[in-house]
């Protein structure tokens, strides 16, 4: 059998150790230079991590629900027509076990809501005020009067910015006005009992909460409802809630997702896997020649070495490892230093960074004016990988360089 | 162990549009445990022989053999092992590692060729004391002469007993006192464990050791002088 004709793993560890610290301002600069590529790596992910986090989460709180279920033809006609029959046994059985969490009922029809002073096309929604408490409205996003009290509740909550559009007030009266399931006009009057601010102006402009009960019976549809919400632990994962109620919901009923319910978030989330790769990539580009161009000096300066320990019986083979073993080094060197650094600056701000002064910008994109990093784990392990894995493919030309000198040759460099 | 037998060797090096006969038609037998030097002015051809000899160059034509073996048509793996089992090298310039201290030189080739720690540790610092660097285990090679370097490249060639040492003026950089020294070491290893040597040299010190000299000149051998007969 050959031998290896090489260091013991130890050996070559600490003769690389002391070959990098032989010229420690070039070592420095490249570590420095890797400690920031990573830096940027982690932290610039966490931050469009959680810019695309919140848009998701933002976008699924108005839906809101993991998965829903509507009639076959609501979402071509989102119309009180296309309604559904409440839940049966089965499908209530499958709605209240896991993976579900908590699920509700609503009334979402399009409708004309009037003051005294202008008139707005709105999403009535006609709410159980407790299911879409579980489902995630917030009831401390009322910034004025009360929430719904039940699914009777006479009274209208509306959003803060709708408010000033209509130029009412709490405790006013406005008019809403739909279609009913006789195709005729429906009108009600109600009377403004709560306000509430949206994560988006856009929400707030667009939703009108009202009890379910009150809304079926404005609109003649009985207990008939259209749209069962339900929601789960992990919205990055709804395929098992999904599957869940699709068998329970039968093939007569439209259940989906809500990558599916909202296709722009939907495709944010895959585009942002692969948006971070291509990220940790390009960066890890502009590094890559920086640590190219270092380990060829390191390699130039010593190649009578080179040639020495070739001479002395080290196989070619042997003399790639050890280059490769000090590139190993120093990217690791440079990953912990990069790694501790951009924990280090993200956790001052986990608390969210102020972005107020772009809020309007902000919206424009979908995403509020807080900003929260998302420092996930998977991210962390992909650039750390990344950085290795081509940190390797990248040394290997200088390491192959140094195996390729001629002893006879290498020896008589000065 | 190590008879080396050389064939008509011949080498070639370009200069310019100049070709330089570095070896031409060079034939030798060396037995083994032989103590030869090579002499003759620079450019001679003695450092390519030894060259050609540890299979660091390749040759032009002709044949090398060690005991046997043809070094001329080994590839570069079984001429890394021959080299690393059987000859010790010792260079002109002192070619240590610098960022090793003098003990991990000289005990570098035991590393590689998996000896244990224990055995390395016993050799290389009862051969630091032999060529009279005890107490300097620990220094890194800036930290030595030229003399103390070159004997530790001596040390790191002869510690783990090789059938052959080649050695390229290994006194070049020593005081009289050290290559006396040294050239005492070399007669011992030669005369006690059969080691082979062949040492290239300009040093009158040094042929006055040799069992047989070999004058080069312009690429051929011009002398070969107390060759033992056939």
């Amino acid at each position: 059998m050959a031998s290896a004709n090489r260091l013991p793993l130890g050996a070559m560890a600490r003769m690389a150790w002391r070959n990098l610290w032989r010229n420690h301002r070039r070592t420095l600069i490249m570590l420095l230079a890797i400690t920031v590529g990573v830096w940027a790596m982690i932290f610039m992910t966490a931050l469009m991590r959680g810019m695309v986090d919140q848009m998701i989460e933002d976008g699924i709180d108005a839906l809101p629900g993991l998965v829903q279920i509507h009639h076959p033809d609501y979402r071509d006609d989102p119309s009180v027509e296309n309604s559904l029959e409440p839940p049966n046994q089965v499908l209530l059985q499958a709605l209240e076990s896991p993976p579900s969490t908590g699920w509700t009922t609503r009334i979402r029809v399009p409708a004309m809501i009037s003051s005294e002073r202008d008139s707005r096309g709105v999403t009535l929604l006609g709410v159980d005020p407790a299911g879409e408490i579980v489902l995630g409205f917030d009831p401390g996003s009322i910034v004025e009067g009360r929430f719904l009290e039940g699914t009777d509740d006479n009274g209208l909550v509306i959003g803060r910015k709708l408010l000033e559009r209509l130029e009412t007030d709490l405790g006013k009266r406005i008019v809403v006005m739909s279609q009913d399931t006789g195709n005729e006009i429906a009108d009600r009057g109600f009377r403004i009992v709560g306000v509430y601010k949206g994560k988006l102006a856009a929400l707030e402009e667009n939703y009108i909460y009202a009890g379910r009960s009150t809304v079926q019976s404005l609109l003649k549809m009985d207990a008939r409802v259209s749209e069962i919400a339900i929601t789960g632990r992990n919205y990055r994962n709804a395929d098992p809630l999904l599957r869940q109620v699709r068998t329970a919901a039968g093939g007569d009923l439209d259940v989906k997702a809500w990558t599916e319910l909202d296709t722009y978030l939907g495709l944010m989330l895959g585009v942002m896997d692969g948006f971070v790769l291509v990220w940790v990539i390009v960066i890890f580009l502009a590094l890559s020649f920086g640590l190219v161009n270092t380990l060829m000096m390191a390699v130039f300066e010593r190649v009578r070495e080179f040639g020495l320990m070739q001479a002395l019986g080290m196989k070619p083979s042997a003399i790639r490892y050890q280059v490769l073993l000090e590139s190993v080094l120093l990217l690791l060197l440079g990953l912990l230093a990069g790694n501790l650094l951009a924990v280090a600056s993200i956790l001052p701000i986990r608390d969210g960074i102020d972005l107020t002064v772009v809020a309007e910008g902000m919206e424009m994109m979908g995403v509020s004016s807080v900003l929260y990093p998302s420092l996930y784990l998977n991210d962390i392990v992909l650039a750390n990988v990344v950085v290795v894995l081509l940190g390797i493919l990248t040394s290997l030309l200088p390491a192959w360089r140094a195996s390729q000198y001629r002893p006879v040759e290498a020896i008589a460099k000065t | 162990m190590a008879e080396i037998k050389c064939v008509e060797l011949c080498k070639n090096y370009q200069q310019g549009d100049a070709v330089i006969k570095a070896l031409d038609h060079v034939s030798l037998d060396i037995k083994q445990g032989s103590f030869v030097c090579l002499s003759g002015p620079s450019g001679s051809g003695k450092t390519t022989l030894l060259n050609m000899i540890g299979g660091l160059d390749e040759l032009d034509s002709g044949q090398i053999s060690i005991d046997g073996q043809r070094v001329d048509l080994l590839g570069q793996g079984p001429l890394a092992d021959l080299r690393l089992h059987h000859i010790g090298f010792v260079f002109q310039a002192y070619n240590l590692i610098p960022v090793l201290t003098a003990r991990e030189n000289v005990e570098f080739v035991m590393q590689v060729q998996g000896v244990p720690a224990a055995e390395r540790k016993n050799k290389s610092m009862a051969i630091l004391g032999e060529v009279g660097l005890e107490g300097m285990e620990n220094r890194r090679p800036s930290q030595l002469s030229g003399g103390q370097q070159q004997r530790v490249a001596v040390a790191r060639a002869i510690v783990s007993q090789p059938k052959l040492v080649l050695a390229d003026e290994p006194t070049a950089n020593l005081d009289s006192v050290s290559a006396k020294h040294l050239m005492e070491l070399f007669r011992e290893l030669n005369e006690h464990h059969g080691v082979t040597f062949i040492i290239s040299t300009h040093d009158e010190r040094v042929m006055r050791y040799a069992g047989r000299l070999i004058k080069m000149q312009d690429g051929r051998v011009i002398a070969d002088q107390g060759q033992a007969p056939e």
